[in-house]
């Protein structure tokens, strides 16, 4: 009860009082006195009230305050647990996956095939705040093993170093820095089912190499790459003789007699757009002394516009290769490029159209190939692709093999 | 020569190395955002739980579990200041971002630790985001751009910038 409140009542209830008594009989003084007696003793008895009533409410505050307390210490504590268990902050895991069916139509035979083309888990780990470690395992085709028709591999694992703010050296078994696909290619981030074939046939996407390399990041939007790296083992006879994408030997106990360099300037000082060239250079693509495939060099640059619903990809790259063996073959020169426009709708569509030209080493590679899709994101780290392809080859001889093929596909990251 | 320098590297610890200067993508520190953020004198952080339905919308934007059980942030009139972390692809992107009555302010990337797609850093990425608001849907109001090549690091700044503006909200709502 509120003291302040009680006061003027009291008063009024001994004027009352009072003057009901005047008007009966006048109170004595004694009597007078012992209603004051019991007043005082009822206010001394609000009083006690009232400071148990403060304490208590005190006592209270301080149990809020350490309850606050105890719920932060709550939070930090559990938070911290779960550091501490997943290594969160310091060890991540990712990965992407993508699943294929492609009905193709040619006069050397149809053929229906589904396939769980990838299946990738990365992991990465942040050992120090300048030291980090960046890995991808992959399993191709669903299925590998003697017979079966993929393969488990060790696409990249290497260790990153922070030489400054903006330099970074780097070491282990690790993606080129060649072209678009090669080290961004979750299926998330490009249209078709199939990755292009220029970045499968001249750039042998995905390729890794086991080495050391430097990266520069200039604040002006220019970057630059140099890598040291182990080389191609190409074959120089049977039917993938001076094939490329035969060549490399995934660091799987790989010949390292002949070194293999690779640089890239990249620029991406412009909204929208990408612009990039590599240069490579083979000591001896096929790791044997004498054989007729001597050197090679490389050359990729690519082009990407995206502003607003309208993009472009557009890439050219071409092999030299030196020997007497590969230039009497007619595979010392070795090219393709394509052009890729595309339409984004929205975050969840988009459509595009490729038209590629490759000259590879066998003749199967040499083709033109025009196609159009369309993408579909119900959300960001998942795509539901359809595409429509149409292959031509250069040679007369191989028009039986030229085919048409309905390609769907489902895709992931996360 | 290139062989020689090949095998140096490979034998030579990272740290060794590594010269004076800032941490690895570490474009700008917390404390200096803030500062930035209320340059006369920072307030004190508060602490925002996340839980209920405000951690079912915080987890429908990420597209994934919500880690931590709080965020700490600053406020200050109108203007809230939030950091927060966001793996694109291997490992966490730190992003600073200020909300000034329901809009973006700025976005700021203040340490970038992933493998690819730095070019997040660059004003003519982030300030695609500058007055940016979100709609009834927690969509922005806006076309971002993205950056071939840092897909993944896009993403996570965009989702990062939504939640922002959705805790903002909810700071807004509930005070």
């Amino acid at each position: 009860m509120n003291i302040r409140k009680t006061m003027p009542l009291i008063a009024a209830l001994l004027l009352a009082s009072a003057a009901s008594q005047a008007q009966q009989a006048p109170a004595t003084i004694e009597e007078l006195w012992e209603i004051v007696q019991r007043q005082q003793a009822e206010i001394d008895e609000l009083r006690l009230e009232l400071g148990e009533a403060r304490a208590a409410m005190a006592s209270t505050n301080d149990r809020v305050e350490e309850t606050e307390a105890r719920v932060e210490a709550t939070g930090d504590y559990v938070e911290s647990l779960a550091t501490a268990d997943t290594g969160a902050q310091k060890t991540t895991i990712g990965g992407y996956g993508e699943l294929h069916y492609n009905s193709t139509r040619s006069d050397a035979g149809d053929s229906d095939e589904i396939d769980f083309h990838r299946f990738v888990l990365f992991f990465g780990h942040e050992f120090s705040d300048r030291i980090r470690f960046f890995s991808e395992f992959e399993l191709e085709h669903s299925l590998a093993g003697d017979g079966a028709p993929g393969e488990v591999e060790l696409e990249q694992a290497y260790a990153e170093y922070a030489l400054t703010e903006n330099t970074f050296a780097k070491t282990g078994l690790f993606l080129l820095p060649l072209g678009i696909l090669n080290e961004t290619h979750e299926p998330t981030t490009f249209y078709g089912v199939e990755r292009n074939e220029v970045e499968s046939i001249i750039l042998p996407s995905t390729w890794w190499e086991a080495g050391a390399g430097l990266n520069g990041r200039l604040g002006s939007g220019l970057s630059w790459d140099a890598a040291v790296h182990s080389g191609l083992a190409m074959p120089t006879d049977g039917s993938s003789a001076f094939r490329v994408r035969s060549g490399r030997q995934k660091v799987a106990e790989a010949i390292a007699s002949d070194w293999a360099y690779t640089m890239r300037l990249k620029y991406t000082g412009i909204r929208g757009v990408e612009l990039a060239a590599s240069y490579q250079y083979q000591s001896d693509p096929s790791q044997v002394a004498g054989d007729g495939l001597d050197a090679g060099q490389l050359f990729t640059a690519h082009a990407i516009f995206q502003r607003g619903i309208f993009g472009l990809r557009a890439l050219y790259a071409d092999w030299n290769f030196d020997g007497f063996a590969v230039e009497a073959a007619g595979a010392d020169n070795q090219d393709g490029w394509f052009v890729e426009p595309s339409l984004r709708f929205s975050d969840k569509w988009g459509i595009y159209a490729r038209y590629q030209d490759l000259d590879a080493a066998r003749d199967q590679d040499k083709f033109t190939q025009s196609e159009f899709g369309l993408n579909y994101w119900p959300v960001a780290g998942v795509v539901l692709k359809v595409d429509y392809r149409m292959r031509e080859h250069s040679l007369p001889e191989l028009a039986p093999r030229d085919f048409d093929s309905l390609s769907l596909g489902f895709g992931y990251n996360f | 020569m290139l062989r020689l320098l090949f095998l140096l590297l490979l034998v030579t610890p990272g740290p060794a190395l590594a010269g004076p200067g800032g941490e690895a993508g570490r474009y700008m520190d917390t404390d200096d955002y803030i500062h930035g953020a209320f340059p006369d004198g920072s307030p004190a952080p508060r602490m925002l739980w996340i839980s209920g339905d405000l951690r079912d919308a915080v987890e429908r934007v990420l597209g994934h579990r919500f880690a931590a059980l709080r965020v700490r942030y600053w406020h200050y009139g109108a203007k809230s200041v939030w950091i927060l972390d966001e793996i694109g692809k291997e490992l966490p992107i730190t992003i600073g971002v200020t909300v000034v009555e329901g809009a973006i302010d700025n976005v700021r990337i203040l340490e970038f630790r992933e493998s690819r797609g730095w070019e997040v850093r660059y004003p003519f990425f982030t300030d695609q985001f500058v007055d940016a608001r979100l709609e009834a849907d927690g969509r922005l109001d806006r076309r971002i751009d993205g950056i071939t090549g840092a897909t993944l690091s896009v993403g996570a700044v965009t989702r990062i910038a939504r939640v922002a503006l959705l805790l903002d909200d909810n700071i807004k709502t509930t005070s």
